[in-house]
């Protein structure tokens, strides 16, 4: 099968779509399909052979923060002419609502159209200004995909319409196979993202921690992740602030080996998750996992069965559980096996064949992807050349 | 007086420009429409046909076969109308059959077992994926249909008002599992 994805973020900037898009085109190729990505990207970039640039992306403000887009007349001949060369059987379009690649390409193409809604935004001015523009392009879009129940209902609300429901898959056998080391072990607590976000829930942890080791004092806790490290603990005790170790930035393996080490893992993160990716890593990991009980989480976890949840923002609640679990070593040896069990269904493997089957329920019957010439002013009065 | 006229037939142009171009949206729609129903047709039929190929097969026992063949050949031969309650009790029945982890295994043990297994949980997920697109196609032609400026100048011409596809699709237990969880 020939398949189309575009990717409405600068690809030179790690982000979690543009991960998910990468592993995704990873492995439907190892399947034997004829991938192409459309990216913004630098040309000076080094891009893998599946990655066309649709030229560079524009830091512009939007929605609250800098965002890297791509529009303009440009990037929309750039699109068409993607389109035009791949002819593609399917096009996989992600965050088909957000002003950049996805958007101009919903508007350029017509035919099977897969759309992969991954976050949950709150309905903004903007979206509800752009409506009337939005509609035509967005209803082109034979499959919609959410990436979780909470995404989906979000999706519902704003748009109408329904979707599938397809996690984000993790590659679990990395996390499984990874070696644990012997430093990060030993009534470890591991914590991972950005250090200075506080959605992520740090200063959460940061508050409990003092109870944390009233309770178990030879209790540490590994945080990986960028920000200012001196901010982060300037809440806590003097003396306690030694227990709390800072790893930096870490690799993709690092990762692996520290959630492999770790007893205990926590996300207190406060909101702004529409899935929960690094549970979803900690579990592939065999981590025991306490998060808090967004709904995000909440559905990652299998309410509850497959890590346990705590209040969210509540420090004292997080407290409580976390000094239970590390005093139960057969409760988190319960957990770790259940989750790694649960976390099967997030595989690459279980994830891509759905992925598939919903390329292969819009493609049945139906043409290929061209550009949609009927958009064109020109098509319309008979004049358009081919 | 020419301004006036030349401002009118400019107006009347730019608003004959935006029906057509809606005409063209709601073709789409309506092409969307046959699409996603043709898609959803042939998992019905191919669910429809790998339950019968299994109940035949002598892997079930006789009282699961029966009522297996029975409601497959019901949803096979169903009329338009009657349709949407005999794809539900398909659905039922292979509830009732496969509802237990132990039912799949014992058709994985039998010869090509395993094959036909495969195809029955591919079919059974992918009908209610199927459907939830129909469906979702169905309600934007709706919404669009629904606008002033298409009643009033019957954009959508002669075509039928589309029509939901709504049935009972949940899978059963065993089969809409994962692999491996």
């Amino acid at each position: 099968m020939k398949i189309g994805i575009v990717c409405p973020y600068s690809w030179d900037v790690p982000g979690g779509v543009q991960f998910h898009i990468r592993d995704l085109a990873e492995h439907l190729i190892g399947l034997g399909h004829e991938v192409s990505v459309l990216a913004p990207a630098d040309d000076e970039t080094p891009l893998p052979p599946y990655v066309v640039s649709a030229g560079r992306a524009v830091p512009v403000p939007y929605n609250g923060s800098v965002a890297r887009l791509n529009f303009g007349f440009l990037s929309a001949a750039r699109v068409r002419r993607w389109l035009h060369d791949g002819t593609f059987d399917v096009i996989h379009i992600h965050e088909p609502t957000s002003p950049s690649l996805g958007l101009l390409a919903c508007w350029a193409a017509q035919g099977p159209i897969v759309a992969t809604f991954h976050t949950s935004n709150p309905k903004s001015r903007a979206m509800i200004a752009a409506y009337p523009i939005l509609q035509p392009a967005l209803e082109k879009i034979s499959a919609r995909i959410a990436v979780s129940e909470y995404a989906r209902r979000t999706l519902v609300e704003h748009l109408g319409g329904d979707a599938v429901v397809i996690p984000n898959g993790v590659d679990v056998d990395f996390f499984a196979k990874a070696e644990p080391k012997a430093q990060w072990q030993g009534r470890t607590i591991g914590f991972i993202g950005r250090i200075d976000e506080p959605r992520k829930g740090l200063p959460v942890l940061m508050r409990a921690l003092p109870k944390i080791l009233a309770e178990c004092p030879d209790a540490r806790l590994l945080v990986a992740g960028r920000g200012d490290e001196e901010e982060a603990v300037a809440s806590l005790p003097k003396e306690m602030r030694g227990r709390v170790e800072f790893l930096g930035m870490v690799s993709d393996e690092d990762k692996a080996r520290l959630l492999r080490s770790v007893d205990l893992y926590v996300a207190p993160n406060t909101g702004g998750e529409s899935f929960g990716i690094i549970l979803v890593e900690a579990m592939s990991a065999g981590a025991a996992v306490l998060a808090s009980d967004l709904d995000a989480f909440a559905q990652v976890l299998d309410q509850g069965s497959a890590g346990e949840l705590f209040a969210n923002e509540e420090a004292d609640a997080l407290a409580s559980a976390a000094v239970r679990l590390l005093g139960d070593p057969e409760r988190l040896a319960e957990l770790r096996l259940k989750g790694s069990a649960h976390v099967r269904r997030f595989d690459w493997s279980t994830v891509a064949a759905d992925i598939l089957s919903v390329y292969e329920t819009v493609t049945d019957g139906a043409a290929s992807v061209d550009t949609d010439e009927r958009s064109g002013l020109r098509a319309r009065f008979g004049l358009a050349r081919d | 007086m020419t301004a006036t006229l030349i401002w009118i037939v400019v107006a009347l142009f730019a608003i004959g420009l935006y029906l057509s171009w809606t005409a063209g949206r709601l073709d789409r729609l309506h092409a969307r429409i046959d699409a996603s129903r043709a898609a959803l047709d042939a998992q019905l039929l191919r669910r429809a046909s790998v339950t019968q190929e299994l109940a035949t097969s002598g892997v079930l026992d006789p009282a699961a076969s029966i009522l297996l063949y029975q409601a497959a050949h019901a949803a096979r031969q169903a009329e338009e109308d009657h349709r949407e309650v005999a794809e539900s009790e398909l659905s039922q029945a292979l509830r009732a059959v496969f509802g237990e982890t132990a039912q799949v295994e014992a058709v994985k043990e039998a010869p090509g077992g395993e094959d036909a297994a495969g195809e029955l949980a591919a079919a059974v997920r992918r009908v209610p994926m199927a459907r939830r697109f129909h469906n979702d196609s169905v309600r934007a032609a709706r919404a669009l249909r629904r606008h002033r400026k298409v009643r009033w100048f019957r954009l959508a011409g002669h075509a039928p008002f589309p029509l939901a596809f709504e049935m009972d699709d949940e899978p059963p237990v065993a089969l809409a599992d994962r692999p491996g969880s």
